[in-house]
């Protein structure tokens, strides 16, 4: 659905983003991350048709986004990092406004617009000026103007900066919702977002793609051990000494908590391509310890994100 | 066409509903009162007069140069500073289509101003007998002369994300092609006769006589069409950079 290949983008003699190349398919949903700075925007600004690149080929369904820009924008429906709206409009001028410029005709527009006033929440402001609207609000009529003419690739610039945290979730809400009928191309600082939303992350750093993949591939690609952490009561040494003998087991760590000493925590990395567990709690059953938890300690998004960002 | 007349019809309910276009509008009217009562009623400053237009169209063509500018300021500076410019240009919409649908919308305002000043016509009519020839064809040429300047402040408008800045240099632009001719005048020959064809004032005067004249319209539409042409290529330059 959206292609790029060799996209290099220079402002001035600046490169913000350097030979990248991906590939989007119909229907997939993939989240965009990134330092400030990045290139997370400016990809997305080629993407939609705002900038050409300065050199490469992007296409969107097979229509080159610079010879047959028309044809490409028709297929998309942006929103960019600082919502753009006229503040001067109400709620439901503005949207009956971007769905005509955006090619719906009058005939169909009082639905399409009553339908996105609906899925956004917006009913209640329907005619109040944009001006008027919190940030929140703001944020929402945005996605309306962005989703009413229903296109086939969704692209959203850190959709959900700069509000309070209850709108947050109900704007990852609205977001994952819409995710099933479009291509949705999402791009955010905040990890766990991405993680909620997105089936597969692209990592750009420094204007080049750092890394592609689904989050769980990812999570093993960069560490390719997995991590778990159990409360036993229980002697410490003789415990440390049975559970090392556990197969792929890579190395225990051990520590008692100072309030209670009781129980210890021993943290377990152990090969990615075994699964432990039910091998350490049979262990722990037949010595006859205690366990208070058992938990594994997936890899977190942040800590992937650190890890290719900042060790190349 | 219809992407035209949805951003036409947008930006002139904009104008309607804001403030800007009613002061621009009624101070454009009380200045033109100001040069209709010192041209036409007759006092100490004026004691004869004549029955006709031309005495406050002449110095209204120099309200254009500092007016034109303040209603198309907003056109494009105002969605360059809200960012909405982004939504224009990702929407299907090709960027001339976006020039000219803004553009008319400055003309419709310009346009409903003129006709206002319709009201000292009729004063005029009431109390004397103009010529209705030179009355028509210095209206058709205030009006091609008000669509040139427009044109000229809407480039200007593409340059700016602040409306002020747009404004003045609109004013600026406006003011050099107003006396261009007086570069003519200190010149001989073919650079004179260059000069003084440039310049905005040069080709109104044949209208106030009841003249008109083809060459003059071809010189008023072109200066709109060239500027009209070069927003739209400033929009284009700037998507590069």
């Amino acid at each position: 659905m959206i292609e790029l290949k060799n996209i290099t983008k220079y402002y001035g003699n600046f490169p913000a983003v350097t030979d990248i190349s991906f590939k989007i398919n119909r229907g997939e949903i993939v989240g965009l991350l990134g330092p400030n700075g990045a290139g997370k925007s400016t990809t997305m600004k080629m993407i939609t048709g705002f900038m050409p690149p300065t050199s490469g080929e992007l296409t969107i369904d097979g229509y080159d986004i610079v010879h047959e820009s028309i044809e490409a924008r028709k297929k998309i429906g942006y929103l960019p990092e600082t919502v753009p709206l006229y503040t001067d409009m109400t709620v439901y001028s503005y949207i009956e406004y971007m769905g005509k410029l955006r090619g719906l005709n009058n005939k169909n527009i009082k639905s399409k617009a009553d339908n996105v006033i609906e899925i956004c929440k917006l009913g209640d402001y329907k005619n109040s000026l944009i001006s008027k609207l919190s940030k929140g609000f703001r944020q929402r009529v945005g996605i309306a103007q962005a989703i009413i003419h229903e296109p086939e690739v969704l692209i959203l610039d850190e959709p959900t900066i700069g509000i309070d945290p209850n709108q947050v979730v109900e704007t990852r809400q609205l977001i994952r919702n819409l995710s099933g009928e479009h291509t949705l191309v999402l791009s955010s600082h905040i990890l766990p977002e991405v993680s909620s939303i997105c089936e597969r992350v692209l990592i750009i750093n420094e204007g080049e793609i750092a890394a592609s993949d689904t989050i769980k591939n990812l999570s093993s690609l960069v560490s390719g051990k997995s991590k778990m952490e159990v409360d036993i009561i229980g002697s410490p040494q003789s415990i440390k000494t049975k559970l090392e003998k556990i197969e792929g087991v890579r190395s225990i760590d051990l520590w008692v908590k100072k309030s209670s000493n009781e129980y210890t925590t021993f943290s377990i990395e152990s090969d990615i391509s075994v699964d432990i567990r039910a091998e350490v709690s049979k262990t722990i059953i037949e010595n006859k310890w205690g366990l208070l938890r058992l938990e594994s300690m997936g890899m977190s998004l942040e800590d992937i994100f650190l890890k290719i960002t900042t060790s190349e | 066409m219809r992407n035209i007349f949805l951003i036409t019809f947008k930006e002139t309910k904009t104008y309607f509903l804001s403030p800007m276009a009613y002061i621009v509008g009624g101070l454009f009217l009380g200045l033109t009162w100001f040069f209709f009562n010192t041209s036409i009623v007759p006092g100490d400053l004026n004691p004869i007069t004549e029955a006709n237009v031309r005495g406050y169209l002449d110095p209204t063509t120099l309200l254009f140069i500092i007016f034109s500018p303040l209603i198309t300021m907003r056109l494009f500076s105002e969605e360059e500073k809200l960012g909405t410019l982004e939504l224009l240009f990702t929407s299907p919409v090709k960027d001339i289509e976006i020039v000219i649908g803004k553009y008319l919308a400055s003309a419709i305002i310009l346009i409903s101003i003129v006709l206002c000043t319709l009201f000292y016509v009729i004063l005029i009519y009431l109390f004397s007998s103009p010529d209705l020839g030179p009355l028509l064809s210095a209206y058709f040429g205030i009006t091609l002369y008000g669509l040139a300047t427009l044109s000229v402040g809407l480039f200007a408008s593409s340059l700016s994300g602040n409306q002020i800045v747009s404004a003045v240099v609109g004013t600026v632009l406006l003011l050099l092609l107003s006396f261009i001719d007086s570069l003519g005048a200190m010149l001989e020959g073919l650079p004179s006769t260059i000069f003084n064809q440039m310049a905005l004032n040069y080709h109104f005067e044949d209208f106030t006589k009841g003249v008109i004249d083809m060459g003059n319209i071809v010189y008023y539409l072109s200066i709109a069409i060239l500027f009209l042409f070069f927003t739209t290529l400033n929009l284009q330059i700037r998507r590069w950079k």
